[in-house]
This record gives structure tokens, C-alpha cells and sequence, in this order.
């Protein structure tokens, strides 16, 4: 049984990570979502401070706001003329040892793990059970990430061509009247989400190569925003199968296989995408010599 | 006089339409540095007016600051006698076509359905009717053959005239265009030039950012000749004068000297 979670733990991470990754990667702000994901840190060890416990409502919305804070902090540095690239590095370090901070100071009050945090424990997903009335309902992460991709996939369901103008045009989006920074701020609140939902499993650092990876190999692979978001989805679900059949082979670490994986898939289609693979760009080029 | 303002007598020949796009003493600064000062004009219904001035001159910024794309520190704009804010079905915008990754997963059909978004609403999707809208538009610069393609695929001058068929997709009566002869082929330049000329049949009012001193007077009825402040505006006759593109240009006017293929296009028009 618990293969079985550990795989659909994997599968709604990466489903997560997935849809948010394209627009992170098509606004050209894949850095964003790794300092989101870092600077996270100091919400939940206070939320564990202030609860005492692994309360997910709570940790939800403490990295929720600092996820947000990131954003902005970010973003008025950069209008105040600090270069964009340094202003990301400024926040999220700080952020991150802010947490770090935290950690060293009271984790034996809390039983806060670093390398829980850093790196994930997937593989005790299935020992984390959510009881209802004495009833097993599953793992409390399935239902956290189960949340979260409903809200992500509505979210986005419902505002496809706002996200995608965002994206593409903010000038014309905010000509036409769409709030253009509050699509923003939701798309940073829906990346903290995202990350403090899976930081549990594959933790705060591999949580940005789910983000990041799938959505890059679908970008080599269609012209089409939609397939692109699609097949995002299924590259990181690929990643995570293929991580953890690998990670119990290799008795490696589970999440760190599954960026791997992502990464090879990566490469995979850097080389032989029919459009934008560079074996396939010499074949033809050989063809028309 | 050289400021003549063509917007005062049409104002007071048609009190009560008010003009496709009115600014009154629009200011814009970036860090303390004020790159547009004062900016007043009113432009007539039906006109092709071309906005002209050296780099920097604040051309693109009096575009973005008239959409309200950037904050101003001072001024009013007016489109057809109110706020843009509550006009903005009316304004149809083309950015310049650097302004966006066209790298970006999509095809030029979609492209185009983009124009379609302000009138949908928050919620409602593109209808198939949008779609056959955004295939005329297509049709209408001789793109619909490309409609499929993805975009990064055209050529910088078909890019153009994809954006120039968002722009009526829009389906608007006052349109904004930041450079849309930047950088074209001449068939390009020929098609927007035609697309143009039908919008102005249409009564339709279409501002631009023009960077071909050459082609001014072939192209626009009125000029408008900015360097931060105002330096003249009206029809391009009497205002699109050596003595004003020298006010404008200060130094740089031995270059258009050069430029200007036909000087003597301007013998006597000064005064």
C-alpha cells in the first residue's frame, strides 16, 4: 500500500508543479518560483510555533503570506533600481535563513526535522493518516495535494485567457483592463500553495525541479499552450514513477530520484524534440546538405 | 502661428461629439526624470495621425501613459469625452512588436483571438463566432494562410501584421500604434498602409509612433511632434515643416536633412 501513496503523492506534486511551472516558465520567472519556495521556510516553522503541530490549514496560510511578501518584496526592489536577478537572491536568502534561524533555535520543541524540510519524506507519506470519526481516510498529504491541484486547476480553468494574455502581452492585458498585477499576485499565491503542499513530500528545494524541469520539457515539445501545460503535467508524473522505480533499485533517496528522472526526461527531449531537439536540427541539416 | 489646434475649430463645429481622444496636461516622469511635460492635444474623429520625435522623446510613453499602462503625475485623458478607464472597449492597442516573446506556445489565429478578450468579459471563453472574426481579421492583412502557424515561425513583418489583425479584432474606434512600420518588408508596410486607409474610411481614429520622416506626408493627416513637451500639432501640411522638425530634432536635423528624400516638399509650407 504504501508504493501506492508514495506514487499518488509523487503524481499530485507533480500535477501541482506542472500547470504552475508553464506560466512560471513562459513569464520567465522560474527563479521567482525557486525563491518562493525557499522563503516559505520562516511561515512554517512559525506556524509550527504558534500550533505546535503539523496544522496544514495553518501552515497554508503562513506561506501563503510570505510567499506573497516574497513576491513583493522582490518586486519593489526591482522598481527601486536593484538589478531583478539580485533582488531574487537578496530576498530569498534572507527569507530562508530567517527560517533556518528558526529551525536551529526550536526544532527540538517542535520536532522539526532540517532535513525534513530541505529534502522531503516521501516515503512516510502513507504513516501520516487523516482520521475521520475513527474512519482512515488516507494519507493527510493526498488530501492536502488533492486541495491544492483543485484550487490550481480552477483557478486556472477559469482565468485560462487572463493567465494567458498575463503571459504573453501584459501590455495588451492591461490595455483591455485585466488586473494585470492581481493575476500576478495569484499566480505567486498559487505557486506558495504549490510549495508548502509538497514541501512535505519532496521538500523545499526539489519541490523548484518539479516546478521548473517538466515545464521546460514541454516547452521544447509543442507550439501550443494547452498541450504545453498538458504535457508538463504528465512529464512530472512520468518523473516521479520512474524516480521512485528507480529510488527502490537504487535504495536511494525517493525525492531526489524523481528530479533526477525529471531532468533526464529533460534531456531526452533536448536532444530528439522533433521541433526543437538539436540531434534532430543536425539530421535535417545533413538531409538538406 | 504655429500651434495651430485643428481640435479647436472641430470643437466648436461639432459641440456636442466629444473627440475620439482628448489630453490635457499630461505629465509623466521615470525616477524623478520628467519625460513627457505638460502634454496637451485633441484629436479629431476619422484622422491618421502620426506621432513623431527623436529617441527618447517620450513617444511611446504618451501611448502607455494614454492606456494607462504607466502611472502620470499629472494630467487628463478623455477618449470620446470620458475616462479611458470606462472606454476601453472602445481602444484598440498595438504594442511594439519587441514588446513580446514570440517564442511564445501559440499560433497567429490565437494571437489574434487575444484582441477578442476585453469583450468577453471574466468568465465567457472565445466562440466560435470570435474565431470566425479572428480569421477575417487574419484574411484582412493577408494572413489567413498562416493562421495555423506558430508564431515564432513569420517573419518580423508578418508578426506585424498579426498584431495589426489583433488590433481589429479589438473591434475598436481609436486605436494606439506604437511602431507597427518598424523594421517591416514593403509588402508589410503596404498592407498596414491599406489597413489604414480602410480604418480611416471607417471613421475610425488611429494614432501612431512613426519613425520614417520619409513617408510622413503620404501617410498622416496630422502630425504630432514631440520631444517631452508638446512641439506642434496639427495637420501635417502646415505642421510637418523644416522649422518644426528642426524645434523638434535641435542638433540632429543635418541626419534628417539626409533622410527627407524630397526637401523641397517643404519650400514655403513653414510660413
Amino acid at each position: 500500500m504504501s508504493d501506492f501513496w508514495i506514487l499518488l503523492t509523487g503524481a499530485l506534486v507533480a500535477s501541482c508543479c506542472g500547470v504552475l511551472g508553464v506560466f512560471l516558465v513562459l513569464r520567465k520567472m522560474a527563479m521567482i518560483g525557486d525563491a518562493i519556495s525557499h522563503s516559505v521556510m520562516p511561515g512554517i516553522v512559525i506556524a509550527f510555533l504558534l500550533s505546535g503541530s503539523r496544522d496544514s490549514l495553518l501552515m497554508m496560510f503562513a506561506a501563503l503570506i510570505f510567499g506573497l511578501l516574497t513576491t513583493f518584496l522582490i518586486q519593489m526592489f526591482q522598481q527601486s533600481g536593484i538589478q531583478s536577478d539580485a533582488s531574487i537572491g537578496v530576498v530569498f536568502t534572507a527569507l530562508f535563513a530567517i527560517g533556518v534561524v528558526l529551525v536551529s533555535l526550536y526544532a527540538r520543541q517542535v520536532h522539526l526535522d532540517q532535513d525534513a524540510i530541505l529534502y522531503g519524506e516521501i516515503a512516510y507519506v502513507h504513516w501520516n493518516i487523516w482520521e475521520l470519526g475513527g474512519v482512515n481516510m488516507g494519507p493527510k498529504a493526498v488530501w492536502l495535494l488533492g486541495i491544492t491541484l483543485l484550487v490550481i486547476t480552477s483557478v486556472i480553468g477559469l482565468f485560462y485567457k487572463q493567465f494567458k494574455l498575463c503571459a504573453f502581452d501584459p501590455a495588451l492585458a492591461a490595455a483591455i483592463g485585466i488586473p494585470v498585477a492581481l493575476f500576478h499576485y495569484l499566480l505567486m499565491g498559487l505557486v506558495s500553495m504549490a510549495t508548502v503542499s509538497s514541501f512535505e513530500s519532496v521538500g523545499a528545494i526539489l519541490v523548484v525541479g518539479l516546478l521548473i524541469i517538466p515545464a521546460s520539457t514541454a516547452y521544447l515539445l509543442t507550439d501550443r499552450l494547452g498541450v504545453m501545460i498538458g504535457l508538463s503535467v504528465g512529464a512530472g508524473v512520468a518523473s516521479t514513477f520512474i524516480g521512485y522505480g528507480a529510488a527502490v533499485v537504487l535504495d536511494a533517496s525517493i525525492a531526489g530520484c524523481m528530479v533526477c528522472a525529471a531532468a533526464l526526461l529533460f534531456v531526452i527531449a533536448f536532444l530528439f524534440s522533433p521541433s526543437h531537439g538539436i540531434v534532430i536540427k543536425k539530421l535535417r541539416m545533413r538531409k538538406l546538405a | 502661428m504655429m500651434m495651430m489646434s485643428p481640435s479647436q475649430t472641430a470643437a466648436n463645429t461639432t459641440a456636442k461629439a466629444a473627440a475620439p481622444l482628448s489630453i490635457k496636461g499630461l505629465s509623466v516622469a521615470y525616477q524623478k526624470k520628467p519625460v513627457l511635460r505638460n502634454v496637451s492635444f485633441e484629436v479629431n474623429e476619422g484622422e491618421l495621425v502620426g506621432v513623431i520625435g527623436p529617441n527618447g522623446a517620450g513617444k511611446s510613453t504618451l501611448m502607455k501613459a494614454a492606456l494607462g499602462l504607466i502611472p502620470s503625475i499629472g494630467g487628463e485623458v478623455l477618449v470620446y469625452g470620458k475616462p479611458y478607464k470606462q472606454q476601453r472597449k472602445m481602444i484598440g492597442y498595438v504594442p511594439q512588436r519587441e514588446s513580446v516573446d514570440w517564442d511564445f506556445p501559440t499560433n497567429a489565429l490565437d494571437v489574434v483571438l487575444m484582441g477578442r478578450y476585453g469583450h468577453l468579459g471574466w468568465f465567457r471563453r472565445p466562440s466560435a463566432k470570435d474565431k470566425a472574426l479572428a480569421l477575417e481579421c487574419l484574411n484582412k492583412v493577408g494572413m489567413a494562410d498562416y493562421a495555423g502557424r506558430q508564431i515564432s515561425q513569420l517573419s518580423g513583418g508578418q508578426q506585424q501584421r498579426v498584431f495589426l489583425a489583433r488590433a481589429l479584432a479589438q473591434d475598436a474606434k481609436l486605436y494606439f500604434m506604437d511602431e507597427p512600420f518598424a523594421g517591416v518588408d514593403a509588402a508589410t508596410e503596404k498592407a498596414i498602409i491599406t489597413l489604414l486607409q480602410e480604418l480611416k474610411l471607417q471613421g475610425k481614429t488611429v494614432i501612431v509612433v512613426h519613425h520614417d520622416l520619409a513617408t510622413v506626408q503620404d501617410y498622416f493627416d496630422s502630425v504630432l511632434l514631440l520631444n517631452v513637451e508638446l512641439q506642434a500639432f496639427g495637420p501635417t501640411e502646415q505642421t510637418f515643416t523644416q522649422e518644426q522638425l528642426q524645434r523638434t530634432y535641435g542638433g540632429r536635423l543635418a541626419f534628417l536633412d539626409r533622410s527627407l528624400q524630397s526637401p523641397s516638399r517643404f519650400d514655403g509650407k513653414g510660413e
